[in-house]
């Protein structure tokens, strides 16, 4: 990474931390805490099951929010208060800009990810007193987590590239819904018939497709992962980001900052 | 020759505004100027003139219709010549979560001022623009005139060798005001070049080796400041001993005073000998005659009319 694409990217951070995003930590740890008290008193046999749902879907929602709400401003929020100008009168081509608001943002999500991951497994700890083989899965479930919300960062800054915050966050939010039944829509596709077939195909090409990143439910039961599905997903996660950045350059590169 | 640090050929902005954008909307009309090194240029214009959407185009945040600019001889496309200017944009806002030393530090690294100098870079730049107690405070704690005094240390922070100031003294008070203009002289005798706007005539006046002045997004006029205002047309100040209003000098339209045992009257060069002889036809004795100095004022009233918006 250049220095210029590292200094936008701390500076996102930064900015991330100091305007308190990371507080949304002691939410999730009163959620957590909240939920294995609770879980351990009502569901009996399950208590496991109902804790790892609980909390890793927590974290996907927490940090979902995070992306989507910070992410739309990240491009729009610069342009609005003039702060882009000092940055782009400087030798920073907009494509360094897009990627280090990109990596910052990122990183501020895999730091806080880290963060609700330790209190989660802290709280699985209190509740079932030991850590299983099968927990391993349970990392694979917070990676694939981690992809989505690369993912959404990436979408959020091409919506933001060119559009204002408040249609950002519709756009954003209504692909991760559509696509987190992403799945449901290719089964659509597949016995539709005629132009409703082209159309909904290709629907389900373009939307990301959360619902393969979604492996909450089979982890929780003690399920392993693929490791195919890993290889997978990643490729997925790299290409599709890829492609919305490429998206948000190529429309910020073009664009007149009036 | 002296090499030109900024040329500007034909260069010129149309935005398409409306719904389906089809409606020109021209923010400057084909523009060509060149400003020599080691000089202070002044761009001139009422609001609206379109002295900020030149500056957007040479610090490429838009994109012009036609026309092209060249800085130290690159074309502004050009990343490299990013690293050689210095640029403090109109009432301008900075990350306000940072304090003044994090500021500079990004800004420096940005320009690719090299980490172990950034340090001293910073401070120097810091004592400059005399915020050396003020450092290390949340720039959100900051008056209206420490952000501009912020603003002009990132511009200058990389020492570039060219300057571009947008309205750089709007919004200051007196004092501010001053401390501005000294900076901006300061660089002159560094070498720099500096080409700021504004719309404050007396601050152009104090200040540039040249002036251009800009209307309606038209290059109206260009030159010394000497050269502009002689083409304004003269006037002439008279002063006598006595008490009264020589009767002549009112029909030939003098604006007249008396004040004491002295009156005065200014009038028009070309009325002088009218206002000598009615002067002399009321028995008053003639003290003084002097020619009054055309101002940028002047010079604007004349040439762009009375209705726009300049602050002498």
């Amino acid at each position: 990474m250049n220095t210029r694409i590292a200094a936008i990217a701390s500076n996102t951070f930064r900015e991330a931390v100091r305007d308190r995003v990371l507080y949304n930590l002691i939410a999730f740890a009163l959620l957590i805490v909240g939920a294995a008290l609770l879980v351990g008193q009502v569901s009996i046999g399950i208590e496991r099951i109902v804790l790892v749902n609980l909390g890793l879907t927590a974290i996907s929602l927490f940090g979902m929010v995070i992306a989507i709400f910070i992410g739309i401003g990240l491009v729009s929020k610069e342009i609005e208060k003039r702060t882009l100008y000092t940055v782009l009168s400087r030798p920073v081509r907009r494509w360094e800009f897009i990627l280090g608001k990109f990596f910052g943002l990122a990183g501020t999500l895999a730091v806080n990810t880290f963060f609700m991951a330790v209190g989660f497994f802290a709280a699985l700890l209190y509740l079932a007193h030991t850590f299983q083989w099968s927990d391993t899965s349970l990392l694979v479930a917070l990676y694939f987590i981690m992809l989505e919300f690369v993912i959404l960062t990436a979408l959020a800054l091409f919506f933001s590239s060119f559009s204002s915050p408040l249609l950002s966050a519709v756009f954003a939010f209504a692909l991760f819904v559509i696509g987190s039944f992403a799945e449901d829509l290719r089964g659509f596709a597949a016995i539709a018939h005629g132009p409703v077939r082209a159309v909904a195909t290709l629907a389900a090409f373009i939307v990301p497709n959360f619902s393969s990143l979604n492996v909450i439910a089979s982890v929780a039961h003690g399920d392993a992962v693929a490791p195919a599905l890993v290889f997978y997903n990643t490729v997925y996660a790299v290409l599709y980001s890829a492609a919305a950045l490429a998206g948000a350059v190529l429309i910020f590169d073009r664009r007149n900052l009036k | 020759m002296v090499t030109p640090a900024i040329e500007i050929s034909n260069l010129q902005k149309t935005y398409s505004i409306g719904f389906w954008r089809k409606n020109p909307r021209v923010a400057l009309r084909p523009l060509s100027l060149q400003v020599l090194e080691g000089e202070i240029f002044g761009y001139l214009g009422p609001n609206g003139a379109g002295k900020t959407t030149t500056l957007k185009l040479l610090m490429g945040l838009v994109f012009p219709s036609a026309g092209s600019a060249r800085i130290l001889g690159m074309d502004v496309s050009d990343p490299r010549v990013k690293a050689q200017i210095g640029f403090l944009p109109e009432q301008p806002y900075f990350y306000d979560y940072l304090t003044a030393r994090e500021l500079l530090e990004y800004y420096a690294q940005l320009s690719g001022v090299p980490g172990g100098d950034r340090s001293r870079s910073v401070q120097a730049v810091l004592d400059r623009v005399g915020l050396p107690d003020v450092a290390g405070v949340q720039l959100r704690k900051f008056s209206k005139g420490m952000l501009q005094r912020v603003g002009i240390a990132q511009a200058i922070v990389h020492n570039p060798r060219v300057v571009f100031l947008d309205e750089p003294m709007s919004g200051l008070d007196p004092m501010g005001r001053r401390e501005v203009r000294d900076l901006i002289e300061s660089l002159k005798q560094e070498g720099k070049t500096v080409f700021f706007s504004t719309h404050i005539l007396s601050d152009a006046e104090a200040l540039c080796d040249r002036v251009a002045i800009l209307n309606q997004g038209e290059l109206r006029g260009i030159g010394a400041v000497a050269e502009l205002t002689s083409s304004v047309h003269g006037k002439v100040e008279l002063i006598w001993a006595g008490t009264g209003i020589p009767a002549g000098l009112k029909s030939i339209g003098a604006e007249c005073r008396v004040s004491g045992e002295t009156g005065r009257a200014i009038v028009g060069e070309e009325a002088v000998d009218a206002a000598i002889d009615a002067i002399r036809a009321a028995h008053f004795r003639l003290i003084s005659m002097t020619p009054v100095r055309a101002t940028l004022e002047d010079y604007f009233v004349q040439h762009l009319g009375t209705n726009t918006e300049v602050t002498r």
